[in-house]
């Protein structure tokens, strides 16, 4: 029981890194990103070949790993998705653009690992050493990437909350035409917003690797998870991100070991129609935009 | 029924009737083409019949496919085979309406949430219940149904598709469905029940889909859940309806029939790279042609007349 609520909330923890990106791209550059896992795996991949083939640490690898995808991501928006949005009269048709543009995207990227990687499962070995916590025996690695997930996350949430550009950043969350007004560039709040997102879920993938087998095709079910947890938890919130992400770790690590590993699934998803039956907002969302 | 109408169905019943004839001429591997067109033209037209008015991005066609192929694998052997595809049907009517009432009430996003995991939701599922109660996984599918039979029976549905799209746009259900596409709130100040109305054509477009998955089973042979739940059919499915615009009845046939060919091509030529070159053209076609080419081709005709007009003003 102890093991199972400790691996649910190691696993809780990485959901909700990997959604606070997720809120970011969404909540402000109002970019719905069917790619977002596919981004997680190239990071994957990049600290899988960082570790084999220059015997990088991983850690040092975020290093490396979190400018250049930070890069990647604004470059992304500025080229390919600020047309969209220019094109766009309204937020439901920038909404449905974004997502075939990001779904066509996504079998890119898939398409240039699995040029590069094929479509076997990779892993590598860092840090595999048990270490007994509460008397539940768990490994190195995931409480590492826990903790490192619980420290992005809190300066992701000071950085928001204490400093002049956060503050522009949910200015523009709240409403994008109002925070005009008050002198704020909404496509570069919008664009930096957006690569924050795309830094944020290279760390996640960089930490994830670390403990889980990952394939070319397996971004797919991350994507889904953090659009799951990002949208019960209320759109371009983060508390709401943290518990939304704990819950549904928590519940697919108790159903693993109680009922059946093949069931995951079925529960996000009966927790996600739970939670929206009941607040279709999500659970710290506001009830109409 | 004016003149032109007449000709049109006079044309429309001569193809299905030349069509009726292409298995008595053309060899094995130009059957298998044809069979192909014909299954991704029912899907497009069928993703293309929802999201076209409503302009909900289904991202689910793979997950009724596989439902149809499966509920053949699973029943084939068993039952006649019209009684397998009204099974089939039923299961495909019955889930999409657990669906659509769950999701479709809700904003857009929830909607495209939930098709985009389905298909992975509904293969764990049927994995899950595989392995722990029939404890098989991976069916063989024994049917005595010819390539023939299958393209025959892939016809049949394409007109039925094509004449349900035909009829409901002549509807009362059809108005409803186009006021609800422009403005939502305005359709529901007109009285229109949107939630029905939309989960309705979602099950209407979503059986037709788990039907083309049925009739194609028996050219499979081995099924399994990975094989049926395939998330490329998705993606080739809204790719082509938007290459056509989704929001003409013939549409999306027009963007299946080429890209049908070209992904024909590609799988054979760059099985390696074919998921890149696909991603690639997907993304052409959103940025060049957000409307299709019956949008550019309905541009271009009213867009003609105007160009004369200003130089007429001119002179």
């Amino acid at each position: 029981m102890t093991n199972a609520v400790l691996t649910g909330l190691v696993l809780g923890g990485m959901y909700a890194l990997i959604a606070m990106g997720l809120t970011l791209q969404y909540g402000v550059a109002r970019i719905m990103n069917l790619s977002y896992g596919e981004f997680l795996i190239g990071a994957a991949f990049a600290s899988y070949w960082l570790f084999t083939g220059w015997a990088l640490n991983p850690l040092a690898g975020l290093a490396f790993v979190i400018p250049v995808s930070f890069g990647i991501s604004y470059l992304l928006y500025r080229v390919l998705l600020t047309p969209l949005v220019r094109r766009a009269r309204t937020r439901d048709a920038l909404e449905v653009d974004s997502i075939l543009a990001t779904f066509g995207m996504m079998f890119i990227v898939q398409g240039i690992m699995l040029t590069m990687f094929g479509g076997a499962y990779f892993s590598y070995s860092f840090l595999a050493v048990p270490v007994t916590v509460v008397g539940e025996v768990l490994a190195l690695n995931r409480l590492i990437a826990f903790g490192l997930a619980v420290v992005v996350g809190l300066a992701l949430y000071l950085t928001l909350t204490r400093t002049r550009i956060g503050t522009s950043i949910r200015a523009v969350a709240v409403d994008p035409i109002a925070a005009q007004l008050v002198a704020i560039d909404v496509t570069r709040t919008s664009a930096l917003a957006f690569a924050l997102g795309g830094a944020l879920v290279a760390s996640a993938g960089v930490l994830i690797s670390m403990f889980l087998t990952f394939s070319a095709t397996s971004g797919v079910v991350f994507t889904m998870k953090a659009l799951i947890v990002v949208v019960m938890g209320g759109v371009g919130n983060l508390l709401g991100c943290l518990v939304a992400g704990l819950a549904l770790g928590l519940s697919e690590a108790l159903v693993a070991t109680f009922i059946d590993p093949g069931l995951t699934l079925a529960v996000n998803f009966a927790l996600f129609l739970g939670v929206l039956l009941v607040k279709p907002a999500g659970i710290f969302g506001r009830a109409q935009r | 029924m004016s003149r032109t109408q007449m000709t049109t169905g006079a044309i429309c019943l001569a193809a299905v009737v030349a069509l009726a004839f292409v298995p008595m001429i053309v060899d094995a591997y130009h059957l298998a083409l044809a069979i192909s067109l014909l299954q991704f033209t029912v899907l497009a037209t069928a993703w293309g019949m929802f999201s076209g008015p409503t302009r909900y991005v289904s991202l689910a066609t793979t997950a009724f496919f596989g439902v149809g192929a499966y509920t053949v694998a699973v029943l084939g052997e068993q039952l006649p085979w019209s009684l397998v595809l009204l099974i089939a049907a039923v299961i495909g009517a019955v889930m999409a309406v657990i669906v659509g009432l769950s999701t479709l009430r809700l904003s857009g996003v929830h909607f495209v949430i939930f098709t985009f995991g389905l298909a992975e939701l509904v293969r764990q599922i049927v994995v899950w219940y595989e392995v722990n109660k029939t404890r098989v996984l991976g069916r063989y599918v024994f049917v005595d149904i010819t390539q023939n039979d299958i393209y025959w029976q892939l016809l049949a549905l394409a007109v039925i598709v094509f004449g349900a799209g035909w009829l409901i746009a002549r509807s009362r259900f059809g108005f409803a469905l186009r006021i609800i596409g422009e403005d939502e709130t305005v359709a529901r100040h007109c009285g229109i029940n949107v939630t029905i109305a939309k989960v309705a054509l979602f099950t209407i477009t979503a059986t037709f889909m788990t039907l083309v998955g049925a009739v194609m089973a028996p050219r499979f042979t081995y099924i399994e859940p990975s094989i049926a739940f395939n998330a490329t059919i998705s993606f080739e499915v809204v790719i082509m309806a938007l290459l056509g615009g989704a929001h003409r009845l013939w549409g999306p046939a027009l963007g299946a029939i080429p890209l049908t060919l070209l992904f024909d091509f590609l799988s054979a030529r760059f099985p390696s790279t074919s998921t890149l070159i696909m991603g690639v053209v997907f993304l052409l076609i959103v940025y060049a042609l957000p409307s299709g080419v019956v949008g550019l081709w309905e541009r271009l005709k009213t867009w003609r007349p105007t160009a004369s007009k200003m130089r007429g003003a001119q002179a």
